[in-house]
């Protein structure tokens, strides 16, 4: 970040709030002491935008554009080494997929670069094919997703996509479950509660 | 009852305190009106001396032979009061206290309601002062001796600061000598003394001081009594050596044939013999042999210590002997111990084998130490060219200790003094705050950063031996997050030292009970007061001093043996203890003798007299706890001042006002 | 022992060597394995970063669907990301009646529901050392994987987060130890009083058939042991591998190739250095990444490593003298040809790598560390026995360092004689 003065807000700082509520259980994010375990342990902390106790500062500045704009929650691999380590108890791993949901749920993702939005373009392609099929379906995903990131790059690792192929690894078609009516109901409904109190 | 019942009724307004909420001259009126009430008044400040002369001049002007105060909680001010009805003439036990403040006015908020409830509070003391008989406090003679329990730097303080004043003190200490941590250590912050060369001396002092009887390799097995009059037990271990005989000149451990890993005073570096003093300048000056460890023990062979004792001071049919002393009062100084490491695995001590402890590293920069002073890795051999020193290793962490150590900011940055000094090496600190509040404890600070160490701020994520980038090969990689730059750091180094955080001694918690003191959630023992009264306990005559209280430096460990010292002092002042009056009385007509009470009274207040097979209860050990009266099948004990009429007075007295306020 | 069996979609084709060796060696173990009826993918990390109850709902379904089942309560995944999914799901609709009430809501509406806390939801390891335990498993070895060196890796979602710490920083009973640190000890026989607080039924790593329905934490997180045991009581030789418990980058490789390839640069070069033959593993994610991505990390990098990763069920399918061909080994894309050829062969190991040296005169001796690894009735102590990969110096054998107290006190004789 290049060195701008904030203007810091006096009203309440309403994205720490929703954070908070958004994450089940109870984060402990209000006791952040900004020691750096978790960023020191992150192992993707090297190419996150901000590290996440950087974060976890900006949510407490309510600078809600820069921490949903960065990397950092899409960037995190769920190892939860932070949660562990955390001396505060912070539900550090929770809070990132909190971040994600704001993130997707608000649009946020729509108006990031087409790099940045790598990730969510992933979990979606993946949710689709279970949405679809209530299975998940590693080639159409692989397709789809190398097809709008990188089509070229597909072919370095089209050795390994080959490789899985020829030892039967890798279905051509995806499986649909049996009572696939009954969980799009389910998810139907899960979809309509998301959000409610 | 002959005499004619006259109360006299003070609401104080304690500023606003009271009056803000309570409507204190509508329940002075009130009150007035209530049976046997002669006057009733509200005032200011009743605690000021003007308010405490009111009541005096009124008992003497009116005839008062009772007295209610309704103000604050009896835990403040019951004896301020008391005392002024004593001078008034009236017996302290015809006074009784309304809490109107902690238990109404300041937990109401509607005005109303609360002075509905001062009303009734006061009603209820009002009615229950009337069956309150006057009582006498009894005196013991104040037992003038004392025992000092561990013989660390704040334990040795006390111990002589009391000696000096020619009180006779037991010293018990668990180890083979006194010195306890600070034995150990180097050099110590801010000002760098020798610790070795300014805490010898003061055991010295101790050892050979008349007024001192020095019990080491010795615990206390049990304590029973009361303050001025505690009988201890001491078991005083078996060392196997006579101790008249023995003359200190090392002989014995020359020839022990039998190496032993010392994994206590130099902290698993170092060797020692079977027969040992954990060091040279040990106070006293007498081995001991460890048992476990000793080849005569194990087989029946050697006995080399022996054969060459020119004394014949070694003695292997020695036992453990049981000695009874009396005290009047009690100083705990039992200090702490430091967190185990390797309970954070991603530290890797134990694992990485040039990972060392903070303590660890002062025996390594001690003179003294195993290595005679030389900083090198754990090969024995090479001297690091980089050190890292990590703090709040075990502290400020809900995973481990949820606390601040204290001392292990300033001992790091003492560290990377001593290593810079020392080694020309250089050094990394990883810090989450820098906490150096005390006298020329930040300056300190101010001159290592001068000397060039490199302060990162970020709590270390783990320490490695996995080398990921070039130069990191062979080296001990420290992980961190450089938190003012934001970014991730590797730093790699040939030393890491965990600065582990001080903990309360594992046994803390059996000491406690056994001293009839308490512990907090930490189990550091609990002070009677924080800020005022930061040496004694809840137990009268039982006092602490040092790191067995809270993590704490050397300076604040001293201050505190002196302070314990003066406070034992006072009370041998004083010459006699008074003894709190309210205590329970079994009624020998009724009592069965089935001796139900005696194993509840948490004192061991209640003996049982066989000739005439009744319980009896001595009043110098009974508390007023009142868990017997509950006990006794035959309703046989009762609580003085707290007797069911009295009990039964004050609940009628609040119930008959609720129901007034009820009704209309 | 019967089992909900939760094979999850990456055994279905990708992770299908896993799946065949559980089969393969379920029966010897004694273990019936009953498959959730029509179950349905757990969503992995993608959808719980999309859509909260959507994705406790997609999960509760199978949690659902094998309550129905009333033959057990026990459901046994052996993907991590499955598991951990199953158990948080679980956990939070426990901890959380609000999202409860959201996810039976959602699941009502597809004529289902689920009692949060009626099963107990247990990675497929957990359910190998504690409920079989090392030493039935142990004694059913035939081919003993001798002269094999294993690098044992764990990865992230078996051991982390930690379950118990929460509830235990909630009722304030967290201060005394992390826990952690019993499940190491609780192995070797001592345990100082403070370090023995945790509720003594808690499934210790390395207790034989601790109470298999305990939900307490499997093993430490930081450095966890139970792997390395079973491989152990397996007869290999198991490496000291700093990053057992490294993240082997998930998703990574789809989002940021410099990120994920340098996370399973790290893994591969650790294992090498180790001087392992192959990394045995536990979760179909860490095996894909390992083994799927190797070759193009290896291009990333430059590199070329080769290093085959197998499953620990594939490891003990090995071990009864099952055939490689029946547990799916050869599906792996970094052959295990070589490193297998090892087994059974009695020829001496050509070079025995990182014998401990000799220490020095002058050398400081190590702290003493708890040894984790309980009796083994048929490994052969290696060489780093309960060492580390450092230079082998004094590991002090006496005294109890523990109480913090000196090393006699234990024993001082019992009889006193009383003066006054
Ligand atoms: C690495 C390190 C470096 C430090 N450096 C400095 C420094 O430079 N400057 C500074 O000011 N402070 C320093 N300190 C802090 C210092 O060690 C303590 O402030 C000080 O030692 C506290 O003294 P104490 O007497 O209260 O406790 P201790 O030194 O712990 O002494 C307690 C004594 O009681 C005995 N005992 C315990 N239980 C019993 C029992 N039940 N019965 C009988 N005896 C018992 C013990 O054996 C021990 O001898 C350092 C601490 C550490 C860990
Ligand atoms: S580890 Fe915890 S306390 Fe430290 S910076 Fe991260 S979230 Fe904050
Ligand atoms: S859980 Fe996510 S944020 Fe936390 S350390 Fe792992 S990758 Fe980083
Ligand atoms: S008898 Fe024991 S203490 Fe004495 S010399 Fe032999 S081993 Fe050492
Ligand atoms: S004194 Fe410093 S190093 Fe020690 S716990 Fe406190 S902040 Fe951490």
């Amino acid at each position: 970040m290049s060195a701008v003065t904030v203007q810091t807000t006096v009203e309440p700082l309403n994205f720490f709030e929703q954070v908070v509520a958004a994450t089940p259980g109870e984060s402990h994010l209000e006791a952040c002491i900004q020691c750096g375990t978790c960023g020191g342990s992150c192992p993707s902390g090297a190419d996150m935008d901000h590290t996440p106790r950087a974060i976890f500062a900006l949510i407490k500045a309510d600078m809600k554009e820069a921490v949903l704009h960065s990397n950092t929650p899409w960037y995190c691999v769920s190892c939860y080494y932070c949660t562990v380590r955390c001396p505060q108890d912070i539900h550090i791993t929770d809070i990132m997929y909190t971040l994600k949901r704001i993130a997707t749920q608000e649009g946020m993702v729509k108006n990031t670069p087409r790099e940045k939005a790598k990730a969510p373009n992933f979990s979606q392609a993946f949710i689709t094919w279970v949405e679809n099929y209530g299975r998940s379906f590693e080639l159409g995903l692989m397709g789809v997703h190398m097809l709008r990131h990188n089509p070229f790059g597909a072919f370095k690792i089209a050795d390994m996509g080959v490789g899985l192929v020829a030892k039967g690894r890798m279905a051509f078609t995806p499986t649909r479950i049996k009572e696939f009516d009954s969980l799009a109901a389910i998810l139907a409904k899960a979809k309509e509660l998301e959000g409610s109190e | 009852m002959a005499e004619e019942t006259r109360i006299g009724v003070y609401i104080c307004h304690c500023g606003t305190n009271i009056a803000g909420v309570v409507d204190v001259g509508e329940v002075s009126r009130w009150a007035g009106e209530l049976p046997n009430v002669i006057l009733s008044r509200d005032y200011k400040f009743m605690c000021s001396s003007p308010g405490q002369e009111l009541i005096a001049k009124d008992i003497k002007a009116q005839g008062l032979n009772r007295v209610v105060v309704a103000s604050c909680s009896p835990h403040l001010h019951e004896s301020t009061f008391r005392g002024a009805c004593v001078s008034g003439g009236l017996n302290p036990y015809l006074f009784e206290m309304a809490n109107i403040r902690e238990q109404d006015s300041w937990v109401t908020t509607d005005k109303l309601e609360a002075t509905k409830k001062a009303k009734a509070l006061v009603a209820a003391a009002v009615y229950r002062v009337s069956y309150q008989k006057p009582l006498e406090s009894l005196f013991v003679p104040m037992d003038p001796s004392v025992l000092v329990v561990g013989g660390g730097v704040a334990g040795v303080q006390a111990a002589l600061e009391i000696a000096n004043s020619r009180r006779h003190v037991y010293l018990v200490e668990r180890e083979p000598s006194l010195g306890g941590h600070m034995a150990q250590l180097d050099k110590t912050f801010p000002t760098l003394d020798c610790s070795a060369c300014i805490l010898t001396p003061k055991m010295t002092d101790v050892g050979k001081h008349k007024h001192v009887t020095l019990f080491t390799w010795s615990e206390v097995e049990s304590v029973s009594g009361y303050v001025g009059n505690f009988t201890v037990t001491i078991r005083k271990r078996a060392r196997y050596i006579h101790e008249e005989l023995c003359t200190g000149c090392g002989i014995c451990w020359e020839k022990c044939p039998k190496k032993v890993l010392d994994d206590v005073f130099e902290t698993g570096l170092g060797y020692r013999k079977a027969v040992y003093t954990p060091f040279p300048q040990a106070v006293p000056n007498i081995p001991v042999i460890d048992r476990p460890n000793c080849t005569y023990f194990i087989k029946g062979t050697c006995q080399a210590c022996k054969k060459f004792c020119p004394t014949g001071a070694i003695k292997f049919d020695q036992q453990d002997e049981l000695l009874t002393v009396k005290v009047g009062s009690i100083i705990l100084a039992t200090g702490y111990e430091v967190f185990d490491a390797r309970r954070i695995p991603q530290y890797g001590y134990g694992r990485l084998a040039n990972v060392f402890t903070s303590m660890e590293f002062e025996r390594l920069t001690n003179a003294a130490g195993p290595t005679g002073g030389k900083v090198v890795l754990r090969d024995g051999v090479t001297t690091p060219k980089s050190v890292g020193i990590i703090h709040c290793v075990g502290s400020r962490d809900v995973n481990y200790n949820n606390y601040c150590s204290a001392i292990c900011c300033m001992q790091s940055l003492k560290f990377a003094h001593l290593v810079q000094e020392k080694l020309g090496a250089q050094v990394y600190e990883f810090y989450i705050d820098i906490r150096t509040p005390a006298k020329a404890y930040d300056e300190f600070y101010q001159r290592v950063l001068k000397e060039g160490a490199q302060l990162i701020r970020g709590r270390v994520a783990e320490v490695t031996n996995e080398a990921c980038l070039p130069g990191e090969d062979g080296k001990l990689i420290i992980q961190v997050e450089d938190t003012l730059i934001g970014k991730q750091r590797r730093i790699p180094v040939d030393m890491v030292i965990l600065s582990v955080g001080l903990q309360a001694r594992a046994d803390a918690k059996e000491v406690a009970i056994k001293f009839g003191i308490s512990c907090s959630v930490d189990e550091w023992f609990i002070e009677k007061h924080p800020k005022l009264d930061p040496v004694a306990t809840m137990t009268d005559g039982v006092f602490v001093a040092g790191a067995c209280q809270g993590p704490k430096d050397i300076p604040s460990s001293v201050a505190q043996g002196s302070a314990a010292a003066a406070r034992v002092m006072s009370l041998i002042g004083q010459g006699e203890i008074e003894i709190e009056a309210a205590t329970a009385v079994v009624d020998d007509g009724t009592c069965v003798g089935c001796k139900e009470c005696i194993p509840t009274c948490p004192y061991q207040a209640i003996s049982f007299i066989e000739y005439v097979r009744k319980a009896y209860i001595n009043e110098a050990l009974c508390k007023g706890c009142g868990t017997c009266v509950g006990a006794c099948l035959s309703k046989s004990i009762n609580l003085k001042h707290f007797t069911d009429d009295q009990l039964v007075a004050e609940m009628v007295g609040a119930m008959q006002t609720m129901k007034l306020f009820e009704a209309s | 022992m019967k089992y909900h069996y939760y094979p999850g979609c990456s055994l279905e084709y990708n992770a299908a060597a896993y799946h065949v060796s559980t089969l393969a060696i379920a029966g010897a173990l004694g273990l019936e394995l009953l498959e959730i009826d029509d179950w349905n993918c757990c969503g992995a990390t993608e959808y719980i970063s999309l859509n909260l109850a959507a994705a406790y709902a997609l999960i509760a379904r199978n949690l659902a669907k094998a309550a129905q089942n009333k033959a057990t309560r026990q459901v046994v995944a052996p993907c991590s990301a499955c598991y951990l999914n199953l158990r948080k799901c679980d956990q939070s609709m426990r901890e959380s009646p609000k999202l409860d009430k959201k996810i039976n809501t959602a699941l009502a509406a597809g004529g289902l529901a689920y009692q949060a806390g009626s099963l107990a939801v247990r990675h497929l390891l957990d359910v190998v050392v504690n409920d079989v335990g090392y030493a039935a498993i142990a004694a059913k070895v035939t081919r003993p994987l001798k002269g094999l060196r294993i690098a044992p890796y764990y990865g992230c979602m078996i051991v982390r987060p930690d379950f118990e710490k929460s509830r235990e920083v909630g009722s304030g009973k967290w201060r005394v130890g992390s826990g952690e640190w019993e499940a190491v000890q609780s192995g070797a026989s001592t345990s100082s009083a403070r370090l023995d607080k945790s509720a003594a039924g808690q499934s210790g790593a390395a207790g034989q058939n601790t109470a298999s329905t305990s939900l307490g934490r499997l093993d430490k997180c930081e450095y966890p042991m139970t792997l390395d045991i079973l491989l152990k009581n397996l007869g290999a030789e198991v490496v000291e591998y700093p990053m057992k418990a490294h993240c082997c980058g998930g998703h990574m490789t789809q989002i940021s190739e410099k990120t994920g390839f340098e996370m399973i640069r790290r893994l591969i070069k650790g294992a090498v250095e180790y001087e392992a033959d192959l990394i045995v593993t536990l979760c179909p994610m860490c095996q894909l990444n390992l083994d799927g991505f190797q070759g193009a990390m290896n291009r990333h990098f430059k590199t070329k490593y080769s290093m085959p990763v197998l499953y620990f069920t594939q490891m003990i399918g090995l071990a009864l003298g099952m055939n490689a061909s029946d547990l799916g080994i050869g599906s792996e894309l970094v052959s295990s040809r070589a490193a297998l050829a090892k087994i059974g062969v009695e020829a001496p190991a050509a070079e025995k790598p990182a014998a401990a040296k000799k220490a020095s005169k002058e050398a400081l001796p190590m702290p003493k560390m708890p040894d984790p690894t309980p009796a083994l009735p048929i490994a052969k102590t290696s060489d780093r026995e309960g060492g580390y990969p450092t230079p082998a110096l004094p590991i002090a054998k006496t005294g109890d360092r523990e109480g913090g107290v000196s090393p006699a006190r234990s024993a001082a004789p019992e009889i006193a004689k009383s003066k006054e």
